[in-house]
């Protein structure tokens, strides 16, 4: 995009900065256009499920109620408690949307689709998911309260036990593709299962380390059944009780960026990104980004029916599931991963 | 030019959010800020062309190391006046170590003038992974020319992280307050309720 910036009569600085700003605005805001329509989706899914018809007032079939509740919560008032530690309050859901919209920098939409094709695009997400725990402690802190406290020390320990098998679950990946580039990674497993499917799932040592990493990821966004940190019959709201307003808003849309990226890495890693689905070349017509955004959204879906169906886990369980299940099981399966591609001779090839 | 505007910024937030981790009152502050110092020290490490480095530094240090801190920190009940107390009685060490930590100073910067430091030579079977990535090539240096010591290093931790299971761990006392997972798994409706069907005006024995 530089180039063509550059081709309008811009020196390269000029047409570096403003190919950078537009590239960064064309994924933010179709991303928070997406995050409006995907908790629509989640709430007709979830509607469905119970058998209710979910919102069906505002617009056609209710598309438009996101927008509605949007505006309802800009107009409200902004309160901030007396006791609150002010700058850190607000800082809190700044950091927390803040978090959520950088690690879409690396996400690859096509081959050339991406905003920063950097060698080291994994550990970028990685790192920066680490960082979303900062917005959660920082508000509970800050609000100087009882319940938000309990929620941030529950998100803190939660999100450091499942990083720990997601940095496991994401090495045997990388084991396997030779790189830490998401478009690499997404470029090898073309043909990988039996040179038909695209896609490291349908390896059988991988296929674990992928429903590890679905149920990790859903521990990861504090999703239920691991939603303890804003578990309602216990701790009100979690870290986001005192928050009112614009600054609650911006938990949320957080919240639902950071979903719709682990929806999108479960794509990434697991069943070849941008690749179509089975390796047959009229159906490389299609565009890259649409195979991608169908398989997102099949995971967001697969996120909905498990909120729809799958009761909260205890918060002791949340940990054993972490500790004693999910870090063992994954550290095996680096050790077999690494030695089967050891034995075969995959070892080289890539390094 | 776009390099030069990044360093300068990266650099002085590093430098001023350093300063402010030393003068903040309160203590969650000085972590909060020592965090922004770390993830602008990975800024200048990308500057540098260290992006492995830079992401471990924000993985290790400000995803797991610094979260620890302010977990801890944020649950101590810290009375500041009695901070500064400790202040005064502990000022002849504080001079000390900063005293120190100037002569480190002034003798890297002698050091750097000396010349190029050779520590990360590569052998000649090593120089072609050299000029691949900079993942590649920390790989290939740790895997062959220091081997012995990334496996010490390894060692090391892993003698730390026994110590501290070990020094954490206690065998529980009494059978209270254990749960036995497997137990509470089978447990079924059959064995785990009674049908009773007492008549009016008496009591159910269990």
């Amino acid at each position: 995009m530089t180039e063509f910036f550059q081709s309008l009569g811009m020196s390269y600085e000029w047409a570096w900065g403003v190919a950078t700003i537009s590239g960064i605005l064309l994924i933010a805001l179709p991303l928070m256009l997406a995050v409006a329509m995907i908790i629509y989706v989640d709430r007709k899914v979830w509607a469905a499920i119970n058998l209710r018809r979910g919102p069906n007032v505002v617009g056609p079939f209710g598309l438009l109620q996101s927008f509605a509740d949007g505006l309802k919560v800009f107009l409200q008032e902004t309160i901030i408690p007396s006791a609150a530690n002010k700058g850190i309050f607000i800082l809190a859901p700044i950091v927390t949307f803040t978090v959520a919209l950088a690690a879409w920098a690396v996400i690859p939409f096509s081959a050339t689709a991406v905003l920063a094709n950097i060698n080291v695009g994994l550990l970028y997400i990685l790192a920066i998911s680490s960082l979303s725990v900062y917005g959660v402690v920082m508000a509970g802190w800050a609000s100087n309260s009882k319940y938000p406290f309990f929620s941030a020390m529950r998100a803190a320990a939660q999100m450091i036990s499942y990083e720990v098998s997601i940095g496991f679950i994401l090495v045997s990946v990388v084991l396997y593709a030779g790189t830490f580039n998401l478009n690499e990674i997404v470029m090898a497993q073309k043909g990988h299962g039996f040179g038909i499917v695209n896609g490291y799932v349908f390896n059988l040592l991988l296929f674990p380390m992928w429903v590890m990493f679905f149920i990790s990821s859903l521990a990861e966004t504090q999703r239920v059944p691991f939603d303890l940190t804003e578990a309602e019959s216990e701790l009100v709201a979690g870290y986001q009780t005192e928050y009112s307003s614009m600054s609650f808003a911006l938990f949320w849309l957080g919240e639902y960026a950071n979903i719709l990226l682990m929806c999108m890495l479960n794509a990434l890693l697991f069943f070849g990104g941008w690749l179509p689905p089975i390796d047959w070349a009229p159906l490389y017509y299609v565009p890259g980004i649409v195979w991608l955004l169908l398989k997102a959204f099949f995971f967001f879906f697969m996120f909905s029916w498990v909120m729809a169906t799958v009761p909260r886990y205890r918060y002791d369980q949340l940990m054993r599931l972490g500790w004693k299940v999910f870090l063992p099981i994954s550290l095996l399966f680096v050790v077999l991963i690494s030695g089967w591609l050891m034995a075969t001779g995959h070892y080289g090839a890539a390094a | 030019m776009i390099q030069t505007i990044a360093f300068y910024m990266f650099a002085v937030l590093v430098i001023a959010s350093a300063v402010m981790v030393i003068t903040a009152r309160n203590p969650v502050h000085s972590v909060l800020w020592l965090i922004l110092a770390f993830f602008n020290a990975a800024g200048l490490m990308v500057l540098v062309g260290a992006e492995f480095i830079a992401m471990l530094l924000v993985i290790v240090y400000v995803g797991a190391v610094a979260v620890l801190f302010l977990f801890v920190v944020m649950m101590l009940d810290i009375d500041v006046a009695e901070l500064r107390a400790g202040f005064v009685r502990n000022f002849p060490l504080g001079i000390v170590i900063a005293l120190v930590l100037l002569a480190e100073l002034v003798l890297g910067i002698g050091a750097y003038q000396v010349g190029a430091i050779e520590l990360g030579t590569p052998m000649a079977s090593d120089a072609p992974a050299m000029l691949e990535s900079n993942t590649g090539a920390i790989g290939a240096l740790l895997y062959t020319k220091y081997l012995f010591l990334f496996e010490a290093a390894g060692l090391i931790l892993l003698v730390a992280m026994i110590g501290a299971i070990v020094l954490t761990h206690r065998p529980p006392k009494t059978k209270r307050g254990h749960q036995d997972i497997g137990k509470q798994n089978r447990r079924n409706p059959d064995e785990a309720t009674q049908m009773k069907q007492p008549t009016v005006g008496k009591g159910v024995e269990l």
